[in-house]
C-alpha cells in the first residue's frame, strides 16, 4: 500500500493548478453569465497536452496515467467544470474508446488530432428518448455495402458544436436489440448533420450541450468501431472509463467550494469572532473535508485499478456516484457558509452548486451507477 | 548562444514555516519545494529566447542534495535542455557561488542567469559573488533580456525609470520581475520528455563557509487593534503613555 504520490504525478497536478488559478479564474464567472465556449483556454488545454494526457505518446498523447488524470480534472474542475467537461469528454470517452477498439488507421486519422487538441471530440448516445436507457437507440447506420447510412437525433451532446469529431452510436439491426448496435466515427462536417442551438443550462454554460441531427449521413465502412455490432459493448466499456472523469470533476467542483469555504470562514466575522471559530461552520467544514477525502480515495482507487490492467468498472461506478452527491451535498453546504453572499455570483459557490447538480445526472446518473454497483453486491 | 540559469530550491510561498530544533535552520518536515520564484521567471525567458532561435540551449545548475533533483526536474519539464547538480547541502551563500563558479568554468556559458534573490533567505548576493569569483561583468535588476545576434540587449529598472544597456557575453544577468511575464507551465510532452533528459550530478569543491547563522527566529505577533472612541481623546493618550510607552 503506497498513498505517496510519485514526482511526475505531483508535477502534472502543480501545471494544472497553476493553469486554472492563473488562466480559467480570470473570466470563468463572466463565461459562466454568458455561455461563452472557452475557446482560448481549450487552445492551451491542448498546447498544455491535456486534452489528449491519457493518450499513448506513439499516437501524439501525453502518455500519463490515469492517476495523474484525476489529479488534473480536480485541479481545473475546482475553477471551472466546463473546461474539465470537455478535457473529460475528449481523453475518456473518444480518445480512450478509439485508442483502445478503433483499427491503426482510425487512430492515424482521428485520433492523432484529437490527442494534439487540434479538434476535441462528442460522444453521441444519448436520445430523446433513450438516456439511461441507453439500450433503445432510435437512432440507425443502414448497411449500405462500402458505408453506413446515418439518420436520427441524438440528444444533450457535450460539444455538440465545438467538437470536430463525433463518435455515435447508432442501430443497425433493430431486431437484434443491443447486439445490433454499432459505433461510428463521423465528422462533424459531413453532409447532411445539423445541430441545434446550445441547451441554456443550469451549469457548466460555457461548455456547448446540443442535439445533433443525421439525415442520410454517409459515413464510410472503414469508420465503424470495433466488429459489426459492438457500438453497445463499446459504449458501455468506454463509459466505465468516462465515469473516473466525471467522478474526478464531481471531486473538483466540491474541493473548489470547501477551499472556498474555508477561506471564507478564516475571515468572516459574526458576533465578535472568526465564524470558522463558531462549532455550526467548524463542523460543518469537518463533514465536508472528510466527504471530499472519501471522493478522492476512491477516485484515486478507481484510477489506479486502471492503471494496473485490473477491473475497475464497480470502482469507477462507487466513484462517481458518491463523488457526484458528496458535490452537491459540499457545495450547498458551501452556499450556507456563505451566507447571503454564497447567494451570489461573484463568489462562485452558487456557481460550483450549479456544476454539481451535473454531475449527478450525466455519463450515467447516481441510480444507474447503483444499479451497477447493486448488481455486483448481489451477484452470486 | 548558451545560457545557463541558476534554480534555488526553495519552499513554497504559501508554506507556513517553521524553525527547526537548532533554531538555525528551517524545519522541512511537509514542505513542498519549488523552484525559487525568480528563477523560475530566468528560466521562463531563457526558453522564450530558444523559442525564437535566438538561443541555442538553456541548462538549468543547482547546489543542493538529492532532493533539490525534483526541483530541477521540474526545469526540463518546463524546457531546459539539461540539468547539473553540485551534490552538497549549502552552508550559505559563498558554497553556493564557488560550487557554480566550478561548473562554469568547466563549460563555457555565454550567460549566466540568477535570480534576483531566493525567496527563503533573500541573500541576493549568489549572482554578484559569481561575477566575482569568474571575473565576468555583471547587470543587476534586470527586467527585460533580448538577443540580436552577438549583442545582449539588457533592461535594468531604475528609480523612476528604465535604463537600456548592450552588452556582449559572457555576462552574468542578475534577473527581478518582468524578465518574463509569468512562469511557463510545464506540459505534458515536457513532464514525459523530461524522463530522459540528462541530469548530472558532481562532487562539491572544498570551502570553508564565509558566514554562519546565528539565530532564527519568527516576528512578533501582531498585538490586536485596540479601539478607541472619537470622544475619548484622553484614553487615548494614557494608551500611548501608560501601555505602549512610546511618549
Amino acid at each position: 500500500m503506497n498513498f505517496e504520490f510519485t514526482e511526475e504525478q505531483l508535477m502534472i497536478r502543480q501545471a494544472a493548478r497553476d493553469f486554472a488559478q492563473r488562466e480559467l479564474i480570470v473570466d470563468v464567472l463572466e463565461r459562466d453569465e454568458k455561455g461563452i465556449y472557452p475557446t482560448q483556454h481549450v487552445k492551451m488545454l491542448a498546447e498544455l497536452g491535456f486534452l489528449g494526457m491519457l493518450v499513448d505518446p506513439q499516437y501524439d498523447g501525453g502518455g500519463m496515467d490515469t492517476v495523474s488524470y484525476v489529479l488534473a480534472m480536480e485541479e481545473i474542475s475546482k475553477i471551472d467544470a466546463s473546461v474539465s467537461v470537455i478535457m473529460s469528454v475528449n481523453n475518456s470517452l473518444v480518445c480512450y474508446g478509439i485508442q483502445e477498439f478503433g483499427t491503426e488507421e482510425q487512430k492515424q486519422k482521428y485520433l492523432k488530432p484529437l490527442a494534439r487538441g487540434e479538434t476535441t471530440g462528442a460522444f453521441l448516445l444519448s436520445e430523446p428518448e433513450a438516456g439511461s436507457d441507453a439500450t433503445s437507440q432510435k437512432t440507425t447506420a443502414e448497411d449500405k455495402g462500402d458505408h453506413y447510412l446515418v439518420n436520427g437525433t441524438k440528444n444533450w451532446i457535450t460539444c455538440g458544436s465545438s467538437a470536430g469529431t463525433y463518435v455515435v452510436i447508432a442501430q443497425t439491426y433493430p431486431e437484434k436489440a443491443h447486439r445490433g448496435i454499432n459505433a461510428l466515427i463521423v465528422e462533424r462536417n459531413s453532409p447532411g448533420i445539423s445541430v441545434g442551438p446550445h441547451e441554456n443550462k443550469m451549469g457548466l454554460r460555457s461548455s456547448d450541450t446540443n442535439s445533433v441531427m443525421f439525415t442520410d449521413v454517409k459515413v464510410p465502412k472503414e469508420n465503424r468501431i470495433g466488429e459489426d455490432g459492438f457500438g453497445f459493448k463499446f459504449a458501455m466499456k468506454t463509459l466505465e472509463g468516462g465515469r473516473i472523469g466525471i467522478a474526478a470533476q464531481a471531486l473538483g467542483i466540491a474541493a473548489g467550494a470547501f477551499e472556498r469555504s474555508v477561506q471564507y470562514a478564516k475571515e468572516r466575522k459574526a458576533f465578535g469572532t472568526l465564524i470558522g471559530n463558531h462549532q455550526a461552520i467548524a463542523f460543518k467544514l469537518a463533514d465536508m473535508a472528510v466527504k471530499i477525502e472519501n471522493a478522492r480515495n476512491l477516485c484515486l482507487k478507481a484510477a489506479w485499478l486502471k492503471d494496473q490492467n485490473q477491473p475497475y468498472g464497480i470502482a469507477s461506478a462507487m466513484a462517481k456516484q458518491y463523488a457526484a452527491d458528496i458535490a452537491m451535498e459540499v457545495t450547498t453546504e458551501a452556499v450556507q457558509i456563505h451566507g447571503g453572499y454564497g447567494y451570489v455570483k461573484e463568489y462562485h459557490v452558487e456557481r460550483l452548486m450549479r456544476e454539481a447538480k451535473l454531475t449527478q445526472i450525466y455519463e450515467g446518473t447516481s441510480e444507474i451507477q447503483k444499479i451497477v454497483i447493486s448488481r455486483d453486491v448481489l451477484k452470486d | 548562444m548558451k545560457i545557463l540559469v541558476c534554480i534555488s530550491n526553495v519552499p513554497d510561498t504559501t508554506t507556513r514555516i517553521a524553525i527547526g530544533p537548532d533554531g538555525k535552520s528551517i524545519s522541512t518536515a511537509g514542505i513542498q519545494w519549488i523552484i525559487n520564484p525568480w528563477d523560475e521567471l530566468a528560466l521562463t525567458r531563457a526558453l522564450e529566447l530558444k523559442d525564437v532561435g535566438r538561443v541555442t540551449e538553456v541548462v538549468v545548475a543547482n547546489v543542493g542534495p538529492t532532493l533539490t533533483e525534483a526541483t530541477l526536474r521540474k526545469a526540463l519539464a518546463t524546457g531546459a535542455d539539461r540539468a547539473l547538480r553540485v551534490n552538497t547541502e549549502p552552508t550559505d551563500a559563498w558554497s553556493v557561488a564557488i560550487n557554480l563558479a566550478e561548473l562554469i568554468k568547466n563549460e563555457a556559458f555565454d550567460v549566466i542567469l540568477c535570480g534576483i534573490e531566493s525567496s527563503d533567505h533573500n541573500g541576493s548576493v549568489v549572482g554578484g559573488l559569481l561575477a566575482g569569483i569568474l571575473d565576468m561583468n555583471i547587470i543587476s535588476s534586470v527586467s527585460g533580456l533580448d538577443i540580436e545576434g552577438d549583442t545582449l540587449k539588457v533592461q535594468r529598472e531604475i528609480a523612476g525609470g528604465k535604463e537600456l544597456h548592450e552588452t556582449s557575453a559572457p555576462v552574468v544577468l542578475v534577473v527581478q520581475k518582468g524578465i518574463a511575464l509569468a512562469p511557463r507551465i510545464p506540459s505534458m510532452r515536457g513532464i514525459m520528455m523530461a524522463r530522459t533528459k540528462p541530469l548530472l550530478t558532481s562532487d562539491p569543491v572544498s570551502s570553508e563557509p564565509m558566514t554562519a547563522t546565528a539565530q532564527l527566529f519568527m516576528p512578533k505577533a501582531k498585538g490586536a487593534c485596540r479601539m478607541v472612541d472619537a470622544e475619548n481623546a484622553g484614553d487615548l493618550i494614557r494608551l500611548l503613555h501608560e501601555e505602549a510607552k512610546v511618549i
